[in-house]
């Protein structure tokens, strides 16, 4: 690993100051993504700004939602009594991320920021447009098992690895970033990005800017389910993800949200899906048209084929399960 | 009072240590080897920073370059060699020890970036002479064959206990598969676990 610059500012000011000032600095927070990226030298910042000392791991709720620090840990926030209360999607999806060890280290802002990312990136020895754009994908044509079906460009097919972030996808929730001159708030979806002719840029995220901030809107689901589907029965990311909240009224759908993980370079929200069955009955049937909707517009690149046929299993099931099917 | 790291015993790690050494010297010749050192020394001046942090119960003030891992200087500055460099990607889980009662990969955690805090490996867990239960129930169990991962394996088991996980042996391999054993030793980690559970002790 290439030496670097250490510090550890105690504001957020002099936190975004001490990027903004650094041509390559990077912020670190658990650094479970970003170490490994230093030590296959795919990332090599020049100073490290270590934001653990930053007041941002607080956790509050009320009628309009929960308002989670940026460095609230994944284990702290999935064991949190009102996230398995009112959240429990984001609290399943979260558990069946990493290892115990990683959610101990890993924060929430952290997990958003993870490179979208596959074996290509971290090889680099050869191609890849988002680790040195212009050089071409690898995984084009390449091993891409692993690899994306949906909105994928002709520079990059990598996806998102995060399960948390599938969750959050299909609760509307928000990311606020603080920079030098900007206080913003955009949702998830907006933030994480697809790849078009920028791979390079995995989200929105501007020079010095830091996600301060993580919000879900409260709701009335009252029927949840994360599904995913991987190589093990634990610790390995999802070949694909299905998260859905359902707000129902006896056997009538009211409201649906729908996501899905290990399927494109941000989690894949099933707006159609979720258009076509609101004020449907829960049924085998009406589940069955819908999964088969999901899939619509899917592209395999030859080994992740399989994963058109997986979607659609997994959308099934994870509306089968949730409607206590 | 804080630990001088100069003194070690004169062990089988130390034997190697030096034999590499001199086998470096005899290959790029002693003027290269000391004009290296130097380089070093010099390098050291402007880039180690200063580390504050008690690791089994020993409260230790020494100075380290940023980009050292944990697992590193556990394993090469304090010569703590029982948590063990797995894969070095946060995959396997040998190297799991515990930063202020939790347990993490200390192969993904900056040394530096633990400044103040708690450690324990897997050589501050037994009371002297007197093994640690899950240390125990490790052998009892026969949990491992080639033991590499077991100095991660026990670190992780006692948390897995500790955060009221070992409930069952599927909550136990779910909770334990951040812990990886090629061996295949698995069932009887599980029964160790199951066995320090069912015992009830403080652990």
């Amino acid at each position: 690993m290439i030496n670097f610059e250490y510090i550890k500012p105690n504001s957020i000011k002099a936190a975004v100051e001490a990027h903004t000032k650094e041509k390559s600095a990077s912020f670190i927070a658990g650094g479970t993504n970003l170490v490994d990226l230093m030590k296959k030298g795919v990332e090599s910042p020049t100073r490290l700004i270590d934001i653990n000392g930053l007041p941002l791991k607080q956790i509050s709720s009320d009628n309009e939602g929960i308002r989670i620090g940026a460095l609230s840990l994944n284990s702290d926030l999935a064991e949190h009594e009102t996230v398995k209360e009112k959240y429990p999607l984001l609290s399943m999806a979260l558990l069946a991320g990493a290892s115990p060890q990683l959610r101990n280290m890993a924060t929430v802002g952290g997990n958003i920021l993870q490179r979208t990312r596959c074996l290509y990136f971290y090889d680099a020895t050869l191609p890849c447009n988002k680790r040195n754009p212009g050089s071409g994908c690898a995984a084009i044509g390449g091993y891409n098992r692993m690899h994306a079906i949906f909105g994928t460009s002709n520079q990059c097919i990598a996806v998102h690895p995060s399960d948390m972030c599938v969750a959050l996808s299909a609760l509307d929730a928000s990311v606020t970033l603080n920079g030098a001159k900007t206080n913003r708030t955009l949702t998830l979806q907006q933030f994480l990005r697809l790849p078009g002719d920028e791979p390079e840029l995995d989200n929105q995220l501007q020079k010095g800017e830091l996600i301060t901030e993580v919000s879900v809107p409260s709701n009335d689901f009252n029927k949840y389910h994360y599904i995913k589907i991987r190589d093990r029965a634990s610790y390995a990311f999802a070949l694909v993800s299905v998260a859905v909240a359902m707000q129902t009224n006896g056997k009538t759908i009211q409201k649906i949200q729908l996501a899905m993980g290990g399927v494109a370079h941000q989690p894949w929200r099933l707006t159609a899906v979720e258009k076509m069955l609101v004020g449907k009955q829960m049924n085998r049937e009406n589940f069955e048209i819908a999964a088969t909707l999901a899939m619509e517009g899917a592209r395999g690149f030859g080994q992740n084929n399989f994963k058109i046929k997986m979607g659609k299993a997994a959308v099934l099931e994870a509306l089968l399960k949730a409607a206590g099917i | 009072m804080f630990m001088d790291t100069s003194q070690h015993n004169n062990s089988r790690r130390n034997f190697l240590k030096k034999t590499t050494a001199l086998a470096t010297l005899a290959i790029a010749g002693p003027v290269i080897a000391k004009a290296g050192e130097k380089d070093e020394q010099i390098a050291a001046l402007f880039e180690k920073m200063p580390l504050q942090l008690e690791v089994n119960g020993k409260p230790y003030q020494l100075t380290v370059e940023p980009r050292t891992s944990l697992l590193d200087f556990l394993r090469e500055t304090l010569k703590l060699t029982g948590t063990k460099k797995g894969c070095d990607h946060g995959q396997c889980g040998a190297c799991t020890v515990h930063v202020d009662g939790r347990r993490i990969n200390a192969c993904l955690s900056l040394a530096i970036m633990n400044n103040g805090k708690k450690i324990t490996t897997i050589e501050g867990i037994a009371k002297g002479n007197q093994l640690h239960p899950m240390q125990e129930a490790f052998i009892k169990h026969d949990g491992f064959q080639c033991g590499y991962c077991t100095p991660g394996q026990i670190m992780s088991a006692i948390a897995c206990v500790k955060e009221g996980n070992a409930g069952s042996p599927e909550q136990i391999r779910e909770c334990m598969s951040g812990n990886i054993c090629r061996c295949g030793a698995y069932p009887n980690i599980v029964d160790a676990i199951m066995d320090v559970k069912k015992g009830g002790q403080v652990i």
